[in-house]
């Protein structure tokens, strides 16, 4: 329980943290982010109310209010998820316009993580086992190479043989053009269609952390006692690779999920911005290309706070994976 | 992408105070006359280097990295053509005097790949040793001070594990707009420094207690003195480790700002190659090897530093070790 509350404070005040980074970083930034962004409303001839221009202020910071009084008014508007009006999306609030995207990237990041942390793992419980012998170096060597795949890059290659020249995969987009999204099977599948590119980008480019971690997790467990004890028991050896020595290999692994979601997510920018994914990673990368302050803020908000939310499922997790965690709290 | 995730048992850095003779690169030759007159420092790097030699996948490494170093340094012997010189026919595949096809400019794609490992390796080694310079102050600072620092420091370095870097680099470049390597140094070093941060704390953690530490404590030695010249040097091989992870992220992420044009985009690099590329549509044009060079380049330097580090990697740490 103790172990529970301390996991809950830490989140906490990290999310309160991070929300005041945001509310800083704008405000470091030479030159004047506001102007700049209430500049390029005007001239995409969006009308800005007094209720905007706060707004947009209160994000990026305003001119001739206290700190304190902008750091209330910023405060308040993250809790009623006002973010402004980015000029990149006219006729809809950033909220919205991020809303919209959020479910895709979730899908899409969350399947691929799933997908390379089951595939990674297993590499590497079978490299580990083997440590030393041809498996071992094919494993290593490929997922040395694989990792260095810049994902952007790889989602190019893939893109112009796959898509542009055999025509196996749709080239843009998270559907086809014309189509609604809906719980269809059809609409479904035609997701699918178009997220297997940049899911597979994605999965290639994250597999090595996962293969190494657990590569290495194992020859350190495979040395200790219990597994050769295990062993001079006779007990088949794939009985002891997976239930002796893998299991336990597993735990720390665990706990670097949020660290490899964070590769994932940082990927998935520049992928999805390839691919035109309809996520808030193409969303970012849109808002980085035309300069759109109050969007790439809001963005970074998302980003974050996605991260911390999937971590602390993680560590509450870790407490039923791990019975140490419980014992010593 | 490189994880740390084995903490190597102390004193087994390469330059610990265990003798890295002991553990032998081919040969393990003994001091010799000419050899004591090198400057320490130098001599470190070298016995470093020759250890290094003797695991296989380091040598592998060691050697690509040589390549492109040595293609850095002689770019203007090696390049055929001036990389920026806009004198030939643009949107040409390979052909015999543009060995990878010329850009939309009408530049020498293979002249540019050539001078573009300049900066790929300017930003790698600048943002990586500064990263390290980060991680070591920090991670040494909180891992040997207990308490309310520790715990601040600790909770500054978890802040900056959760939020996701490509995006908080992306964000910080674009605000700057400094177009220059420079800028793009300061931010992947900024945004990069935490996960070695945490690493080099728990050994710090785990070496705080032994008795060397101890008694320097008691002969009155201050904390920053004991911190760098006592502990420090016993996790050499953690901090070569995190800086060679820290370069390769720098790699990426130096090549993902290029690329969505928040650098430079008159300097040549792979980034910007790349950048280029995909600003002239090569792959529709058919020019798909301007997008495949550049990449396979940034892929290669990376693979280079994640090599010397697993060598780095089975040295310091016995269970690793090839047999």
């Amino acid at each position: 329980m103790r172990y529970i509350l301390r996991k809950v404070t830490l989140f906490i005040i990290t999310l309160w943290a991070a929300i005041t980074l945001n509310f800083i970083l704008p405000r470091l930034m030479p030159g004047s982010p506001v102007d700049a962004a209430l500049g390029k409303l005007a001239s995409a001839g969006v009308p800005i109310t007094n209720a905007e221009k706060a707004a947009v202020e209160a994000q990026l910071g305003a001119p001739h209010t206290s700190i304190f009084v902008q750091y209330a008014d910023y405060l308040r508007n993250i809790a009623t998820l006002r973010f402004g009006t980015s000029f990149s999306f006219p006729n809809q609030t950033v909220a919205e316009t991020i809303g919209k995207a959020l479910p895709w990237t979730v899908a899409l990041v969350g399947t691929t993580t799933v997908f390379a942390f089951v595939v990674g793992t297993l590499l590497g419980v079978y490299a580990g086992w083997h440590r030393g012998k041809f498996g071992d170096s094919s494993v290593t060597v490929g997922a040395t190479f694989f990792g260095a795949f810049p994902p952007f890059w790889l989602g190019l290659l893939l893109l112009y043989w796959l898509s542009f020249k055999y025509g196996w995969f749709p080239i843009k987009g998270g559907y086809s053009p014309g189509v609604t999204p809906n719980w269809s099977l059809s609409f479904l599948g035609d997701a699918l269609d178009h997220s297997v590119l940049p899911g597979l980008t994605l999965a290639i480019t994250t597999l090595s952390g996962w293969v190494f971690g657990m590569r290495n997790n194992m020859i350190n467990t495979l040395g200790e006692d219990y597994v050769t004890f295990a062993e001079a028991n006779g007990l088949r050896s794939r009985t002891v690779a997976l239930l002796y020595a893998a299991r336990n290999a597993l735990l720390p692994n665990v706990t670097s999920f949020g660290l490899m979601l964070g590769a994932v997510v940082g990927g998935s920018v520049l992928v999805e911005g390839i691919y035109s994914y309809p996520g808030v990673g193409n969303l970012l990368y849109l808002a980085v290309t035309n300069h759109d302050y109050p969007l790439m803020q809001a963005l970074l908000l998302v980003f974050t706070l996605s991260m911390l939310v999937a971590i602390f499922v993680v560590d509450l997790l870790y407490v039923r994976l791990d019975p140490r965690v419980r014992s010593t709290s | 992408m490189t994880v740390i995730t084995s903490v190597p048992p102390p004193e087994g850095g390469l330059g610990g105070k265990a003798s890295p003779q002991a553990r032998g690169g081919p040969g393990g030759s003994s001091p010799q006359g000419w050899y004591s007159a090198v400057p320490g420092p130098l001599r470190f790097i070298g016995r470093a280097l020759r250890t290094l030699w003797g695991n296989g996948k380091a040598r592998a490494g060691l050697i690509i990295l040589g390549i492109i170093v040595l293609a850095a340094i002689f770019a203007p012997l090696i390049a055929p053509h001036s990389p920026t010189a806009t004198t030939f026919a643009p949107y040409k595949g390979p052909s015999a005097t543009n060995w990878l096809g010329t850009t939309g400019n009408g530049q020498d794609v293979f002249s540019q790949l050539i001078y573009g490992s300049r900066i790929s390796l300017i930003v790698g080694l600048c943002a990586g040793a500064l990263a390290t310079l980060v991680a070591v102050t920090i991670g040494l600072i909180s891992g040997y001070r207990q308490g309310p620092v520790d715990e601040v420091l600790s909770f500054v370095t978890n802040l900056a594990l959760v939020i996701p870097a490509l995006p908080l680099m992306i964000i910080l470049a674009a605000y700057l707009q400094g177009h220059s390597v420079w800028t793009i140094v300061l931010v992947v070093a900024f945004t990069s420094w935490a996960t070695g941060a945490r690493v080099i704390r728990s050994q710090t953690k785990t070496l705080r207690t032994r008795e060397f530490v101890t008694s320097a404590v008691f002969s009155g030695e201050r904390l920053f003195r004991i911190a760098f010249r006592d502990i420090l040097p016993n996790m050499t091989s953690l901090v070569a480790a995190s800086f060679l992870a820290a370069a390769t992220a720098a790699v990426l992420a130096e090549a993902s700002l290029e690329f969505l044009g928040l650098g430079n985009p008159s300097t040549v690099s792979w980034g910007t190659i790349l950048y280029a590329a995909q600003q002239q549509n090569a792959l529709l044009t058919g020019q798909w090897m301007m997008v495949f060079a550049p990449g396979l380049a940034i892929v290669l330097l990376m693979v280079s530093f994640v090599l010397i580090n697993f060598g780095i990697d089975a040295l310091s740490n016995p269970r690793l070790r090839e047999k």
